[in-house]
This record gives structure tokens, sequence and C-alpha cells, in this order.
């Protein structure tokens, strides 16, 4: 057994995100074990512990994978944080790796979503002639969703980007929109994202409105897919191959946090202290500042969510992520590239898979290996998931010195 | 007006003697929850006073919402008020559904709206805030 500070990934996939008709979740996941397992140049016999996420099957997906993969006796830990899950699965291999109980060890998010309707929204309605019953922590004589605001996703992301709008000024439909035109934009170049077809910022407008101001496109692609990634401890990596040393991808930072007590978080969700909190955290444990960062993979469940998520990160100053956006600074060919991959509108986003999916896309530029969307000369690069309720997950991924 | 029995619709409605909210005050912190508590979130101390919430703020944010669950009404405007410094979550009502009437900053008012009558007659009246 070695132990070292220094934590890599050693090897990362993502299925095609889309539509699997024939493949089921165990399936999905296995495809993305034997892709970073191959990525890794390793075996099932060579990981230490596995844990992994799915949110929305039958339970136990660890052992689930174990069975179709290969049972070794390793320490299986299920793992659920809402869209946070796949980042906390990961989270969860890296502390094993750091404490030094163990070399290596797999992480694996997995979700069938295709079909899937709105998320978030829910609620009995009172059957006919009974007499009122007070239920749940608000003593509720019927379900409170759509009758004192909405649980709805689309409702409490369109609300956070309004919130920053009524805040700072200047965003507006139209600019959300725009942030929408972008990442489809960015879309085309990915062949694994489940849409990958430009949209003008008319069609975008004009499409299906969910909940104002976030129309259809505007919203998270409900997708199947799968990622995985092999971690490994330094020590360790330094007793592969030369050629394995060089596609490794340092993880300069993994923080996970949840969110801490504000006025206001618990009538709308606050997104922002705890993904601030999580990039100074991340910051200083890479010691790079946003600066530094070539790219970034960010959270876009909502068009509404990634404005907030420029200032949480920190990408501009306080109060200027219109002014950012609207600098071109978020465009591939821009200063701070956001979301190359498409993000969540396009690309998609199969919960328990997205937190290990955002850290495949910058592993590939910071490897070099992002084909036609590669951001030249990418170093380092931050991947950023949030799930309500609330956890964000925060990594900085670094190119290998090797 | 009606002569039938009302009940709010949540507990933290009090429609004496005229409708308002009441929130579980912090006695050490003072922040405020509308549902029980254990423990304050914000400092962990156990003691909690009940206080009215304004019933005038602005609309700090929203959204319009057009698919909701099976028997809501869409589409309809969901909000959170800021109510003296007390954030409330709310539906907009007696306004148009719509961007040319609901705006950020907008001023309003709480109001109360049956929703539904029960088979012994008794009437749940719920809150929502309207243009002031
Ligand atoms: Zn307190």
């Amino acid at each position: 057994m070695s132990r070292s500070d220094d934590i890599w990934i050693l090897g990362i996939h993502m299925t095609k995100f889309g539509k699997h008709p024939n493949l089921d979740v165990v399936d999905l996941g296995a495809e993305a074990i034997h892709g970073a397992l191959a990525d890794a140049g390793v075996t099932m016999a060579d990981m230490g512990i596995i844990a992994a996420g799915n949110l929305l099957g039958s339970g136990s997906i660890a052992q689930q994978l174990q069975k179709q993969v290969g049972q070794t006796g390793i320490p299986a830990y299920n793992v659920s944080n809402a869209c946070a899950t796949g980042a906390t699965a990961l989270r969860t291999v890296i502390m094993a790796v750091k404490a030094g109980e163990v070399d290596m060890g797999l992480a694996v998010g997995v979700e069938k979503l295709a079909g899937a309707g709105l998320l978030g929204a829910g609620g009995k309605a009172k059957a006919d002639n009974d007499e009122w019953a007070r239920n749940g922590r608000f003593g509720a004589v019927g379900p409170v969703d759509g009758r004192i605001g909405t649980e709805s996703m689309p409702g409490v992301f369109a609300q956070i980007g309004m919130e920053y709008g009524h805040k700072y000024g200047g965003a507006d439909f139209e600019l959300f929109a725009k942030i929408s035109e972008k990442n489809h934009s960015h879309s085309t170049l990915n062949p694994l994202a489940a849409y990958n077809k430009a949209m003008s910022l008319e069609q975008i407008m004009n499409d299906v409105m969910i909940a104002y101001p976030n129309t259809r496109p505007m919203c998270s692609a409900n997708c199947d897919g799968a990622a995985a990634a092999v971690v490994i401890n330094g020590e360790k990596l330094k007793t592969l191959s030369l050629e394995q040393q060089r596609r490794a991808v340092k993880v300069s930072a993994s923080i996970l946090t949840s969110d801490p007590w504000q006025e206001a978080c618990q009538v709308l969700p606050d997104v922002n202290t705890l993904t601030r909190n999580a990039a100074h955290q991340a910051y200083e444990q890479a010691g790079v500042g946003p600066q530094d960062l070539n790219l970034v993979e960010l959270h876009d469940c909502f068009a509404t969510a990634e404005l907030v998520h420029y200032d949480n990160l920190m990408l501009c100053e306080e109060g200027g992520a219109v002014d950012f956006f609207e600098s071109g600074a978020p465009y591939r060919d821009g200063k701070m590239p956001v979301n190359v991959s498409g993000g969540l509108q396009s690309k998609g986003h199969p919960i328990s898979a997205t937190g290990i999916a955002n850290i495949w896309e910058v592993c590939q530029h910071v490897r070099g290996e992002a084909g036609d969307r590669q951001i030249e000369g990418a170093k380092v690069g931050l991947a950023h998931v949030i799930g309500l309720a609330s956890a964000c997950g925060i990594h900085i991924l670094e190119r290998s010195a090797a | 007006m009606s002569t039938a029995t009302q009940i709010p619709f949540v507990e933290y409605l009090k429609l004496e003697p005229t409708p308002h909210l009441v929130a579980n005050e912090c006695t050490s912190c003072g922040a405020r929850f509308f549902d029980r508590r254990n423990a304050c979130a914000g400092c962990f101390n156990t003691e909690f006073t009940p206080v009215d919430i304004p019933t005038e703020g602005v609309v700090r944010s929203f959204s319009i919402i057009t698919f909701a669950a099976p028997g809501v009404d869409v589409p309809f405007v969901a909000a959170v008020i800021d109510c003296g410094g007390t954030s409330v979550r709310a539906n907009i009502i007696n306004c148009p559904p719509d961007p040319e009437h609901v705006s950020l900053g907008m001023s309003v008012r709480l109001a109360t709206t049956v929703v539904g009558i029960d088979s012994a007659g008794v009437e749940a009246v719920n809150y929502g805030f309207e243009p002031a």
C-alpha cells in the first residue's frame, strides 16, 4: 500500500448521452466503467474501493455494477446527493485514496432519464368530498407546490437567475436566451452530446415557455448516460508506465460543500453561498486563481443558473456576470470558455453521471485529446456541479508535467 | 362576506384579525422559519417566539410557471417577496401572469383566496400577494 497527498485521475470515460432504449442502468454504468479502466490501463483487480450513484434506479447500484464487471469484495459505497451525486462518488473515492486506505479506486454515476417529465414538481391533490386534513411541515391542507410558489426545478432556477437580475440589473429574458444559444452552439462540436444542433436566439426565445424566462431549450436535457473515473495516488502512479503518467490528470482540488444557513435559503434555495465557499476552498487548495483557468464546465441546469455561477466561481467581479457574458468571455473563443461541451442544456443531464462527465470534459482538454473542440493549450480547468437542497462539488484539474 | 367556516391553507397563515403570516423567530439570532424547528439552522438555539410578518413587500424574484403538477392552474406566477427583511414564498395573484404586469421590485401586499371547500362545507383559504 502506498500513500501520498497527490491525487490523480488515471482514467475516465463518459458514454454517449442521449436515448439508450436498449441499455439499462447496469449496461450503461458497466460501459462507463470498462471505458475508464481501459483508459487507465488497469483492471477491477487494481481497484480498492468503488463508489457509485444512481438516483432513479432500484438501489445498490455499486453492487449491481460489480456483478457485471467484477466482484472482488472491495468496499462499495452507494452515494446520493441529487445532481451532485457523481461528484460525491468521486469525492468519496478521493478521500479513501488520500487517506491511504487504498491505492486506486473507481467512481461511477449513471442515470436513465430519457422521457422523464419535469423534475421536482409533485404533490397530491385532495380527493373530492374528503375533509381538510393538515399534512407536512407547514401543516398544509393541500399540496403547496403551485399554490405557494413553485417546487419545479425550471421555476426554482428561473427565480435564482431573476433574483440576480433584481440585485444587480441587466439580466433579462434575451440575455438568458443568449447564454443558451452559446451552449447549443458549443455542442455542435461534441459528438457525445444528447443534442448537437445550433439554435438561433429567435428559435430559443420562441420555443415553448417552461418557466419564464426559461424556454425548453434553456432547460437541461433529460437523457440517459454514465461516466466513470479511476483515481490513483501519486506514489502508485510513479510505478506505472510513462504513458500512464503522461496521460494522468492531476486533481489539484476536490471540494464538496453544503449550504450554510442564510436568510431566505429555505424559501428559495441559495445556490450561491455554497458555490462561492467551494470555489474559495478549491482555489486555495489548488494554489490557482480563476484567472489561471483555461476552461470551466459549470452547472448550467438552466440558462438562468449559468449566469449566477460566473459570479459564484469568481470568473468575474461580484455583480459583474452580465458584463462578463456580454464581453464574449465565456464563448469557446473567449478568454474564459465556459461549457464548451454544450453544457447540461445540450450535452444533457443524466443526473448522477453529470458530476463525473463534466470532469471527463475538462480532462479531455488538459490532455489535449478533445478533438475538434479542443481549447488550445489548455492546462488547467474547473468542473462544478450543484445538487439542490444543496450540495456543491468543485474539482480543479491540471495537465500532468510528466 | 361568506358565512362558511374558513381555515387557513397552511398553519403559518392566520386569518384573524386580518390575514397575515406568522413565523417562528429564533430568540437568539432572529432567524425566521415558517415551519417547526428542532433548533435554529443558523445558531442551534432551541427557543423560538412567534412573530407577525409585514403584509406588504416587494418582489425580489419571480418566474411564470407554465407546466405544473396536476390540479394547479397555469400559468401562474411564483415569487419571492421581501416583506420588511423576511423572505416569503408565494404566488402573485389578482394580476395577469405575464412579464408586462409582473416585475422585479414591484410593490405587493398580502391577499387571500379560497382554494376549495370540503364535504363539511369548510373553506380552505390560501394567501398570495397582489400588486399594491
Ligand atoms: Zn438562531
